[in-house]
């Protein structure tokens, strides 16, 4: 009962501006499960032939989940060292667009920006634009980066330290807690035409192009996606709007 | 020596993409187009990320048990699961499907 009070008050504060709790909770969701998949890289990392240090740098230096998956992949393949930090470092350059959004939400005073940015990723992305004011956007920017920061480079120690441990790690399934992370962050995204056309256009893209064009590049192509869904419905828009037509159409 | 000289590159590489984008001016990404692209841009990125993730082995396109784990996901997604559910249903439906199938 007194639980749905809460959750009956909860909708009530929502209706004048998001209320604290509810930013820190939504923040913490994603942290912590997040955070624990940092378990699924020490185990790859180490099991990629990964040294312990070297697994935890990573965590601690790159901390974009997405790349540090890639160079791993690419030094266990056998690839070498700059073609590997290539692949991850294009799958990087996604983070430079969610900075160029993040700094109009949060409008971040100049001196924080260089500490701000090393939690600029998907997951902080997420939560942060989901939020419907400022103060509630600096929030859940700061809950969802601190906590998922802390657990991912904990997890990450703990995998790499297990890793021997697990034994084969596919068969735990834990290869499937990355993209079920993306699925889940990129769901509540999903609401209009346009996001929808370009979701799909985008997996059209990042799918055909996987078996031409080197690691990494298939995802800057289908990034593509953005622009030219906003290049069409420019064109319908202009063809829509006729000299004759009402202005109130628009 | 090697992986330690591509984990340093990488490592400066991603946090200088991260920073730049932070450091743009405001007055330049408030441009309506501009902000809507930005908007648009997590979109297409995250899709084919997620597509590749699921779908990808190296080079090659395959369907296997990640699939069946993502699409379990997707279904817990649609019934409003909490995150952290999501992410253990696509874990286990692909470890459940590995040990019946493997």
């Amino acid at each position: 009962m007194a639980q749905r009070q809460t959750a009956l008050a909860d909708r009530a504060a929502e209706d004048v501006g998001k209320p604290d709790s509810a930013v820190v909770r939504d923040a913490l969701g994603v942290g912590v499960a997040v955070g624990l998949s940092g378990f699924a890289f020490g185990v790859t990392s180490a099991g990629g032939g990964l040294g312990l240090l070297q697994t935890c740098a990573l965590s601690l230096l790159v901390f974009t989940g997405a790349s540090q998956f890639a160079l791993v992949g690419a030094l266990a393949a056998g690839g070498n060292p700059f073609t590997a930090a290539a692949g991850a470092f294009f799958l990087g350059v996604r983070n430079a667009f969610y900075g160029l959004r993040l700094s109009q939400l949060l409008a971040l005073p100049r001196a924080v920006r260089p500490f701000a940015a090393q939690w600029v990723i998907d997951e902080t992305t997420a939560v942060t634009v989901a939020q419907p004011d400022r103060r509630s956007a600096r929030l859940g920017f700061t809950v969802t980066g601190l906590s998922l920061y802390v657990l991912w480079n904990l997890t990450t120690l703990l995998g790499a330290l297990g890793a021997r441990a697990l034994g084969d790690t596919d068969a735990w399934g834990l290869d499937a807690a990355g993209p079920a992370v993306f699925l889940a962050l990129l769901a509540p995204m999903l609401t209009t035409f346009t996001e929808r056309a370009v979701a799909v256009l985008a997996v059209v893209l990042g799918l055909g192009l996987l078996p031409v064009l080197p690691a990494g590049a298939p995802v800057l192509v289908a990034a593509l996606a953005a622009p030219l869904a906003l290049f069409v419905q420019g064109l319908r828009a202009r063809s829509a709007r006729r000299p004759d037509a009402p202005e109130e159409d628009r | 020596m090697n992986t330690w000289l591509a984990i340093g590159v990488t490592a400066l590489g991603c946090y200088a993409v991260k920073l730049a984008g932070l450091l743009v001016p405001a007055s330049a990404v408030e441009r309506p187009l501009v902000k809507k692209l930005a908007a648009l841009l997590p979109v297409a990125l995250l899709a084919a990320l997620t597509a590749q993730q699921t779908f990808a082995d190296g080079h090659a396109l395959v369907l296997d048990a990640r699939a069946a784990g993502v699409a379990a996901a997707a279904v817990a997604l649609l019934l409003r699961a909490p995150f952290l559910v999501v992410v253990a249903v696509a874990v286990v439906v692909t470890a459940g499907v590995r040990a019946l199938t493997g």
